[in-house]
């Protein structure tokens, strides 16, 4: 069987390499604001707030894109279901940029507080979760299911982590009441990292459909499955 | 956990007899062997839309559904075809009576030579029917039905050549529709038209069909995708894959279908 569609088959992998290199950016975002709050880099924080910018045009010139092609192209059945993908992956990834600068945000106003910082192991969180984001668009490149399925088993291992910082973080503030503000502060910040793997098992469902074309919620976290002690608000013991 | 596929755009409940349904229908030319065991129930009341390559035999099935391979020099039909549970390759079939209860719309838009009117008025004239005023309100249903009424009642005893492609078209199908069909087979029907013609023409199909059971062949896969609920795809005389739109033209089962209608099929 020929291919006989060139042209189009060119523009698909040109959108497959600008969805990679918005993914590849908010990653690298995600990682130098994590380093900014952990090194107290104020200049690096105020760095990764206007890289913001950066990611909405690449989210608008994506999107366009996808607009264009669905005008121009009619795709069809997984050419369909791709340019679909792209169209809500980059939502995810645009939501990951406007962690990562919530993240900057709050390293800026944490930088006086260097004990509340280091409450929890917030770089082995990050670690995990950009772990997960490069798992979901690698998968996306390599058509790779079983690596897609990894990102969604490893939200698992983020959402017991993001658990047991909270409770330490809860703890410390119950222990010593001052500095509330800067302790809530660093109760957003593992919310934000937790958010964002939510985001890369968004991106990892994505890819299973573009190559089963079943749209399937994969976490645990996302099922439906959730019970009110697996987000802490009781007493039970560590998960 | 959840299992969410495309939402369809019409909900599809299926009643359960078919309107028409092949079991084992074969067709030869000679010696080629044009379609190959195709069993497929046609659903009433519904759009049904069969694509392919040229070739691949669509135009042949639809022509086995009112017999129209019998005017084809050696063509050979084998295997069954029903119309409401009765069989159309029988020798004591009326053929005639088939295929006003199952008509056709072909590519072309083929007016006869004669007034809008008369093209309207031959089919219920032959069948016997004389009255005035009983032809005057099929002609006006027929157009009406046919959404032509509007621009051509004043000038219904003009030669109908004098209409544009489009108005040929839907003067046609008024041709087809006054003499009553239950099948509505269109060949291609728009693929000689513009653009807004053909949304014309589609646009008719979703009204006729609440009356009428369509199939329709189309080179136009969006215009399969706009149109029916169901679709088969044929390929070399055999019926590949056939299922709801919605799921062929997202989730094909067959890797040929999905080439296809790709555009990956060389």
């Amino acid at each position: 069987m020929t291919v006989v569609r060139h042209a189009f088959d060119e523009e698909l992998q040109l959108l497959q390499d600008e969805l990679l290199a918005m993914g590849s950016y908010v990653e690298q975002m995600l990682d130098h604001a994590v380093q900014s709050l952990c090194n107290r880099d104020e200049e690096l924080a105020k760095e990764i707030v206007r890289r913001d910018d950066v990611v909405d045009e690449m989210d608008v010139n994506i999107e366009m894109h996808c607009l264009r092609l669905l005008a121009l192209q009619q795709p069809m059945a997984r050419d369909l279901r791709l340019i679909g993908t792209v169209l809500k992956t980059i939502t995810d990834l645009e939501r990951i940029g406007d962690h990562s600068v919530d993240i900057a945000k709050a390293a800026i106003q944490l930088k006086d507080y260097p004990n509340i910082i280091q409450l929890v192991d917030v770089p082995l969180m990050k670690e995990k979760v950009c772990a997960m984001i490069r798992g979901g668009l690698d998968s996306f490149t390599k058509h790779d299911l079983e690596m897609a399925y990894d990102v969604c088993d490893m939200d698992n291992e983020v959402d017991k982590l993001y658990r047991r910082m909270r409770r330490a973080i809860i703890a410390a503030m119950q222990i010593n009441p001052t500095n509330l503000e800067a302790s809530t502060l660093m109760l957003l910040v593992i919310y934000y990292l937790e958010r964002c793997a939510d985001h890369a098992v968004n991106v990892a469902e994505r890819v299973v459909f573009v190559e089963t074309g079943v749209l399937r919620q994969l976490a645990a976290s996302h099922s439906g499955t959730w019970t009110p002690e697996e987000n802490g608000d009781n007493n039970s013991s560590e998960p | 956990m959840a299992t969410v596929m495309f939402r369809r755009q019409e909900e599809v409940t299926a009643p359960p007899q078919p309107k028409i349904s092949t079991r084992n229908l074969n067709v030869y030319y000679g010696s080629f062997h044009a379609i190959k065991d195709v069993n497929l129930d046609i659903l009433p009341n519904h759009i049904t839309a069969l694509i392919g390559p040229s070739g691949c035999g669509k135009s042949t099935f639809l022509r086995c559904l009112n017999r129209m391979n019998d005017l084809i020099e050696g063509a050979r039909v084998e295997g069954s075809v029903t119309l409401d549970g009765e069989e159309v390759n029988s020798p004591r079939t009326d053929v005639v009576a088939l295929r006003r209860r199952v008509g056709m719309v072909f590519q072309r838009p083929n007016p006869f030579p004669m007034s809008i009117y008369d093209n309207v008025a031959y089919g219920p004239r032959i069948h016997g029917i004389r009255r005035r005023s009983v032809l005057n309100e099929i002609v006006e249903r027929s157009l009406r039905q046919a959404a032509l009424w509007d621009e051509v009642k004043d000038k219904l005893r003009q030669s109908a050549l004098a209409l544009s492609g489009g108005q040929q078209q839907r003067l046609c199908i008024a041709r087809v529709l006054a003499v009553e069909p239950e099948v509505l087979l269109m060949d291609e029907p728009a693929s000689a038209l513009d653009p807004t013609a053909t949304f014309r023409i589609e646009e008719l199909m979703q009204e006729l069909k609440s009356r009428y059971t369509i199939v329709i062949v189309t080179h136009n896969m969006q215009q399969a995708a706009r149109v029916s609920q169901f679709t088969g795809f044929f390929y070399k005389g055999e019926l590949y894959e056939f299922g709801e739109t919605a799921k062929i033209f997202t989730n094909p089962d067959r890797r040929e279908t999905e080439d296809y209608i790709r555009g990956r099929f060389g």
